[in-house]
């Protein structure tokens, strides 16, 4: 399975949910398979959805739910402590770990070698970290949202991309849209 | 009278700022214990200024105001974050900012981040005001008044000399 089998897998999954996504292919996979006032779409900055996601948790009671990628949490790999030390049990991080830079060419990331992020997770101090196959992610994911407690999952799936047309929303538009998700 | 470092935060906390993160400096150790110690300020520590940056985005998002702070030395590692998440979709940012490497700066190294910061944020419009006498801080609650006015990240340089020297 590739990334985008998996976005239709858990699309109904965090319909309900704030979704921040990351940068590039994700987010246009997302937006074209289920595209919703609660989805944050990234359209620049590699490397920040786990950030934003996690200002957003501790600032409000709703589910948050970041999909962000191995090379994306490998540029922001000072997330993970931040996560592990500043707990919100309304924060799911979701790493679609294709061991690839997706939107870049499928460039082999560190975490496609050697470097375990599940481990790298553990070792940082996030308490609650599960690796998945891609088949049993949004099992894993629903598990997660109703389980209340923050969670780091690391979904291992297949290098490669779904064409979906490039996001032309502005990005004032996805962000007043969101805010007004986050309120409702 | 209440210390600077007090003062300062007694400006954040008055403009509803309660999410702060910090990138620690010396010079702003003082307001960062404030920050720490507020009850009703979250201080998040951030590995790196553009983590932090992402965090306060997330903040203001959930309903909160953010604040960072950080030393101008790392303004080279938030310019991309700054152009495509701050700016571009349109959120308001108080940069409260260590000036290293003016008048009274013992470490030369510092210099050459000071020669580029006035520059680079005029580079990236983003309006800038330079705390440089005690008084000047009189300012910050219409600075931060503005910042939530126009969502935009604006940066407040406070340097040495501004701290009383090292």
């Amino acid at each position: 399975m590739i990334r985008s089998e998996i976005l239709k897998e858990i699309a109904p999954v965090i319909r309900n949910e704030l979704v921040i996504c990351n940068i590039g292919i994700p987010s246009q996979e997302l937006h074209a398979i289920d595209d919703q006032a609660t989805n944050f779409y990234m359209l620049g900055t590699m490397g920040l959805a786990s950030s934003i996601g996690l200002g957003l948790a501790l600032s409000q009671e709703k589910t948050v739910v970041v999909i962000d990628g191995d090379g994306s949490v490998l540029t922001n790999l000072g997330t993970l402590p931040t996560i592990a030390n500043n707990v919100a049990d309304n924060y799911i991080l979701l790493i679609v770990d294709n061991g690839s830079y997706g939107s870049t060419g499928d460039q082999v990331t560190y975490a496609g070698k050697k470097t375990s992020l599940t481990e790298v997770a553990r070792a940082c101090g996030c308490d609650n970290v599960v690796e998945c196959c891609a088949e049993e992610t949004a099992k894993v994911l629903r598990d997660a949202i109703t389980s209340r407690r923050m969670t780091v999952i690391v979904s291992k799936c297949e290098s490669g991309n779904a064409k979906m047309p490039v996001i032309t929303m502005d990005p004032v538009v996805i962000r007043d849209r969101f805010m007004k998700a986050v309120q409702a | 009278m209440l210390s600077i470092d007090k003062t300062i935060v007694k400006d954040l906390v008055a403009n509803d700022i309660s999410f702060v993160t910090t990138v620690p400096c010396k010079q702003l150790a003082g307001v960062i214990d404030e920050i720490d110690n507020h009850p009703d300020v979250f201080h998040i520590p951030s590995n790196k200024e553009d983590e932090g940056m992402g965090l306060c985005a997330g903040a203001w998002m959930g309903g909160k105001r953010p604040a960072i702070i950080m030393q101008n030395t790392a303004l080279g590692v938030t310019l991309n974050t700054l152009a495509t998440l701050t700016q571009y979709y349109r959120m308001p940012l108080p940069m409260l900012i260590s000036y290293r490497g003016e008048l009274g700066e013992p470490v030369a190294c510092q210099v050459e981040m000071a020669l580029h910061t006035k520059a680079l944020l005029a580079q990236m419009n983003i309006p800038t005001y330079h705390f440089h006498k005690r008084e000047d801080a009189e300012e910050l609650d219409s600075i931060l008044k503005y910042t939530f006015m126009c969502n935009k990240p604006v940066a407040i340089l406070t340097d040495a000399t501004f701290w009383g020297g090292y």
